[in-house]
């Protein structure tokens, strides 16, 4: 058995709020694997996204611990927002070559890099373009680009797609499956779609409402590579029935 | 901008009706300002201390321009304009970023700031002259008194209107505080920063004048005052048109910076 990548036990957060506390996060434990794709499930204010920015050392957690095992640095992130957060000034080169930047890489090899992360999102072409000039779809795609270039230790996803019509929210599934693979990365991301979820994970952590806890801890047994017609399968039904089952 | 991005946009947007030329507007109404002010003064009756006609104008701006005096006067403004300018600028963007910063460099410092703003700088002209004398450092001082007002709320507002979900990328990114300044904060408030330059350009200029009616040897404010003694009304126009112009290229400058430097934003094409 491979060490876990991530161990949370017992993490918590609450926001000030004047009486008493919001209590967003409840006592969490779980943990993930290297190479792992995990999905979090769960009700709208549920401490989804709070987990996430947890995760990414953006606020400290109120109580228990959050350990990357194994890594001796605090770990590199790459995170995706719900909303493609990009530079608008920037151009789509510029966008996804910020972290290198931030790494203080020549500048050269940082724009060969960027353009290698460009060709493999589907971006080529659009390499000088300014983000104001793409799509909802594109604009995901640059900032997919922008959270792999620094080969994260961790790729946090929150509900990246749910601003995507469901036509380029089903391309993006097969993408972000084939980046994973090639990239081999860790990935916990956020969904509202059970769908989404069954399509990509191999494992779908549900939480409850807030604060949330850990209802469900569900291994997602499906072969690989998954297509569209996987849904219709006896198995995908049955882990469709139980999260269903598990969110109300 | 790119020819391929253009083509891009082109490609994006519907076919947007071409405005029509609107270039002539400008000379013709001028045209016809100059000509119903030489109407004015000819048949008007009107004494030339009190309204010059334009040729008088143009007599006068041409003895000006070529005893030099004209140029002197005008340097000697554009310089107290420029330093305060700057002078204003930086003292405002520093302190812009400590309020926008801090929460308690906010608290200390805004009741002095909105009191100071309470405080008529043509009120307060003739202290600062008194203090620090009639020669260029105290007219520097009210344009930098002038101009530090709105270029330090815009630096504020700037700063502050930062897209909070940017932040949280560089902070995930483990960026540096010299690296989300340079990176992300500076971009982001520029729009707004030089919405501030704007005003404070041309206020500099009304400064610098303020400054020259209390007291000064030099200047184009002290031009007009003399033009005004000797009843030479001429030279009052003359002053008067030059500072008119030189607020305006101070002006035109700031747009060309932000359409430089704000080239990616839609309303600069
Ligand atoms: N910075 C914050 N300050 C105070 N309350 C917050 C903050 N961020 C989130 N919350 C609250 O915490 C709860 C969980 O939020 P969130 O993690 O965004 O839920 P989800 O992503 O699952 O929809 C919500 O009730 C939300 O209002
Ligand atoms: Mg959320």
């Amino acid at each position: 058995m491979t060490a876990p990548l991530l161990t949370t036990r017992d993490l918590s957060v609450t926001f000030s709020d004047g009486n008493g506390g919001l209590h967003a996060l409840g006592a969490v434990s779980f943990s993930v694997l290297p190479r792992e794709f995990v999905c979090v499930l769960g009700p709208s204010g549920s401490g989804k996204s709070t987990l996430l920015r947890a995760l990414a050392g953006l606020l400290r957690p109120s109580s228990g611990t959050l350990d990357f095992n194994g890594l001796d640095s605090p770990p590199r992130i790459g995170f995706v927002f719900q909303q493609a957060t990009l530079m608008p000034w920037r151009s789509v080169l510029e966008n996804i070559l910020l972290p290198l930047e931030l790494q203080n890489l020549n500048p050269a090899a940082a724009h060969a890099k960027a353009q290698e992360m460009a060709e493999l999102v589907g971006l080529q072409g659009f390499e000088n373009s300014l983000p104001r000039d793409l799509s909802g779809g594109m604009l995901q795609r640059v900032a997919l680009a922008r959270a792999l270039i620094h080969d994260p230790d961790l790729l946090l996803l929150d509900e990246p797609f749910g601003s995507l019509d469901a036509l380029t929210r089903e391309r993006m599934w097969m993408e972000l499956s084939r980046l994973w693979l090639a990239r081999q990365t860790t990935v916990l991301m956020v969904t509202h779609s059970i769908s989404e979820a069954l399509f990509l994970a191999d494992r779908v952590l549900v939480l409850s409402a807030r604060p949330g806890k850990i209802k469900l801890d569900l291994p997602v047994d499906l072969p690989r590579p998954r297509d569209d017609d996987m849904r219709y399968t006896e198995p995908f039904g049955r882990l469709a029935r139980q999260l269903k089952a598990a969110i109300e | 901008m790119e020819p391929t991005l253009s083509r891009l946009s082109e490609n994006l947007n519907p076919k947007s009706p071409k405005p029509p030329a609107t270039g002539w507007i400008l000379p013709v109404v001028g045209l016809f300002a100059l000509l119903s002010w030489d109407l004015f003064t000819r048949y008007g009756n009107i004494p030339a201390f009190i309204f010059p006609a334009p040729l008088q104008v143009i007599e006068r701006f041409s003895r000006s321009l070529l005893d030099g005096s004209l140029l002197r006067h005008s340097a000697v403004t554009l310089l107290e304009v420029v330093m305060g300018l700057l002078v204003g600028t930086s003292l405002a963007v520093a302190m812009g970023y400590l309020i926008a910063k801090s929460r308690l460099f906010e608290r200390i410092l805004s009741p002095f700031l909105v009191a100071s703003q309470a405080v008529p700088i043509v009120a307060i002209a003739p202290l600062l002259v008194i203090w620090f004398g009639p020669g260029i450092f105290s007219k520097v001082l009210i344009c930098a008194l002038i101009v530090f007002f709105p270029v330090l709320v815009n630096t504020v507002v700037g700063l502050r209107a930062v897209p909070r979900a940017l932040n949280e990328l560089m902070r995930s990114l483990r960026a540096s505080c010299w690296q989300t300044l340079t990176l992300l904060e500076i971009p982001a408030a520029l729009p707004v920063f030089l919405g501030g330059l704007r005003i404070g350009a041309t206020l500099s200029v009304i400064g610098a004048v303020v400054g020259e009616f209390v007291g000064a040897d030099r200047g184009l404010g002290f031009l007009i005052n003399i033009g005004r003694g000797q009843f030479d009304t001429a030279l009052v126009f003359v002053a008067v048109f030059t500072l008119v112009a030189l607020a305006l290229s101070l002006y035109g400058l700031v747009i060309l910076l932000e359409q430089h430097l704000l080239a990616w934003q839609e309303t600069h094409p």
